[in-house]
């Protein structure tokens, strides 16, 4: 058990209207590790993952019920800045989303924006973070070129390196590879794991594989109920003490 | 497909006609003359538009300067903010905005711009800045609508990336939103300058229609169509070829500014 955990989430309900999507979830997500959520369409990861930085608030109907710490301070609380916390704990979505810009641009508006304007200094934000998301090799001659020009993987590496510009303490990915070919992918794959030295990921995997392979805890989570959590070994390996979790890994069910 | 037909044969028709009526003058008195010449004096046989270019182009402009900022901000306000009740409910009411004949505009302008601007700011009132309010109103459906529905058309995703990055929702208007609707937007603007420009009886009732040049906004000018508004009923001869030939010059504007906002609006 981790005593200072980097994210706690305790008896958390979330509803959209009067459906309740999340039921009494509590879990504990430490630092630097690479945590796993996932369960069958529709059970409430993406509704979490959105939860852990507000963006759920931009559907006007959803309401949250008690607490998510990051740090140990409730990120619902008032004295809490949005702003702020959506940039210690940035977001990937499962469909790459590159502005209509160039790629150096998608990178450094964001850096910008927090006030940094030396030329010299956003190159060197920018080549890190193209370097960290396993892009700098494919595009460091054409980094002027529109971000849309690119493959759908060299995208989402893109909007991974947009994200760790703003250097962040946290990376929610939902998942972050749905579409992407076999190669990008592992490349994605292989980052995340560097990356965490660095950060805190958690990652709606795009199927069970994907979570065994690079995840170091896990947890299944169905029609918004968590059923069980535990390190990866746990989860994948062991026969597991939950027969909901065994029946989807082993693909009997879901 | 009948109708289709019908309607591009009877525009092809209008041009001919127009270009038939007008061409000749503009070969007698030189295109240069016509177009840059400063005496508009049909009795002398003097026919220089430029005076009344400059007063198209003024009041045009002055109408995107004051209707664009406003119709922008209306459809970011409509997009963004407003909730669905409320947009619903200025959905409608900024079709009927045009859906109001110009005549009552000008009747308007008469009876509020142009007196608040002979009391609080001098000059007859008649002038340029009356025509560019009241044209300003005028383009708000036209921008308001092609605007908001090409922020309303973003994918999601511009939004949600902006404000997952930490960027305030004005920001995210800001920097990503605006920019991407950028063609829209501008397919907007261009639109509404076209229907500025054309506009003729709202104007002929508040711009004053004397023929100079202007030494400033509060001064009258006379545009491109009150000048045809005006003289068409009494005009004959020379006098009326000119006219044409001034709708000649107004139908190549107009026609550019359209393929330019048609151009914009494909490219995306
Ligand atoms: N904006 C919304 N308004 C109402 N209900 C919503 C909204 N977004 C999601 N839901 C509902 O909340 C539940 C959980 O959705 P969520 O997207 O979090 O699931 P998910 O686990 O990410 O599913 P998937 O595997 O399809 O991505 C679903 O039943 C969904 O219909
Ligand atoms: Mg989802």
């Amino acid at each position: 058990m981790d005593r200072n955990p980097k994210i706690s989430i305790r008896d958390f309900n979330f509803f959209f209207d009067k459906k309740q999507v999340i039921f009494d979830l509590n879990l504990d997500i430490s630092k630097n590790e690479i945590f796993a959520v996932f369960g069958p369409a529709g059970s409430g990861i993406t509704t979490l993952l959105r939860a852990l930085n507000r963006l759920v608030e931009m559907t006007s109907d959803a309401k949250a019920q008690g607490e998510i710490l990051l740090d140990g301070k409730s990120i619902y609380s008032e004295n809490m800045n949005v702003t702020d916390l959506r940039r210690k704990v940035g977001m990937v979505f499962d469909v790459p989303t590159p502005l209509p810009i160039s790629i150096f641009e998608n990178i450094v508006y964001g850096p910008r924006l927090s006030g940094i304007r030396n030329k010299s200094e956003l190159n060197d934000i920018a080549e890190k973070a193209l370097r960290e998301a396993a892009l700098w090799d494919d595009v460091k001659d054409r980094l002027n070129i529109a971000a849309m020009s690119l493959s759908g993987g060299q995208q989402q590496r893109l909007c991974i390196a947009r994200v760790l510009a703003l250097k962040p303490e946290v990376v929610l990915l939902d998942r972050p590879c749905s579409g992407l070919d076999p190669i990008s992918t592992a490349k994605i794959e292989e980052s995340l794991i560097q990356l965490k030295k660095q950060f805190t990921i958690i990652i709606a995997p795009h199927n069970i594989q994907q979570a065994a392979r690079i995840s170091d805890r896990a947890a299944f989570m169905l029609l918004g109920h968590l059923i069980e959590e535990g390190t990866n070994e746990d989860i994948f390996v062991k026969a597991n003490k939950d027969s909901r979790t065994n029946d989807y890994i082993t693909g009997r069910f879901g | 497909m009948a109708l289709a037909l019908s309607s591009i044969s009877a525009l092809a028709l209008i041009t001919i006609f127009i270009i038939i009526q007008g061409a000749p003058i503009i070969t007698e008195v030189g295109m240069f003359n016509f177009i840059f010449g400063m005496t508009w004096a049909p009795s002398q046989g003097e026919f220089g538009i430029f005076p009344m270019i400059v007063g198209s182009a003024a009041v045009t402009v002055g109408a995107v300067l004051v209707g664009v900022p406003i119709g922008i901000c209306c459809a970011i306000f409509l997009s963004e903010f407003a909730p669905v009740s409320v947009r619903n409910f200025f959905r409608p009411a900024i079709q009927l905005l045009a859906g109001i004949p110009s005549v009552v505009y000008g009747f308007w302008g008469l009876l509020f711009i142009v007196p608040f601007i002979r009391e609080h700011l001098g000059g007859p009132g008649l002038s340029i800045l009356a025509a560019s309010i009241i044209l300003g109103i005028m383009i708000l459906p036209t921008i308001i609508s092609i605007s908001e529905v090409s922020l309303l058309s973003l994918p999601r995703q511009y939004k949600e990336g902006a404000l997952a990055l930490g960027m305030t929702q004005w920001q995210a208007i800001r920097y990503v939103q605006l920019p991407a609707a950028k063609s829209g937007i501008v397919a907007a603007i261009v639109l509404g300058l076209g229907r500025a420009m054309g506009e003729t009886m709202a104007v002929i009732m508040i711009v004053g229609n004397s023929v100079a040049l202007p030494q400033s906004i509060l001064d009258p000018v006379r545009t491109l169509t009150t000048n045809i508004g005006i003289e068409m009923g009494y005009a004959a001869g020379e006098h009326r070829q000119a006219l044409f030939a001034t709708g000649i010059v107004l139908f190549i504007v107009i026609m550019i500014l359209n393929a330019t906002a048609q151009y914009i609006t494909r490219r995306k």
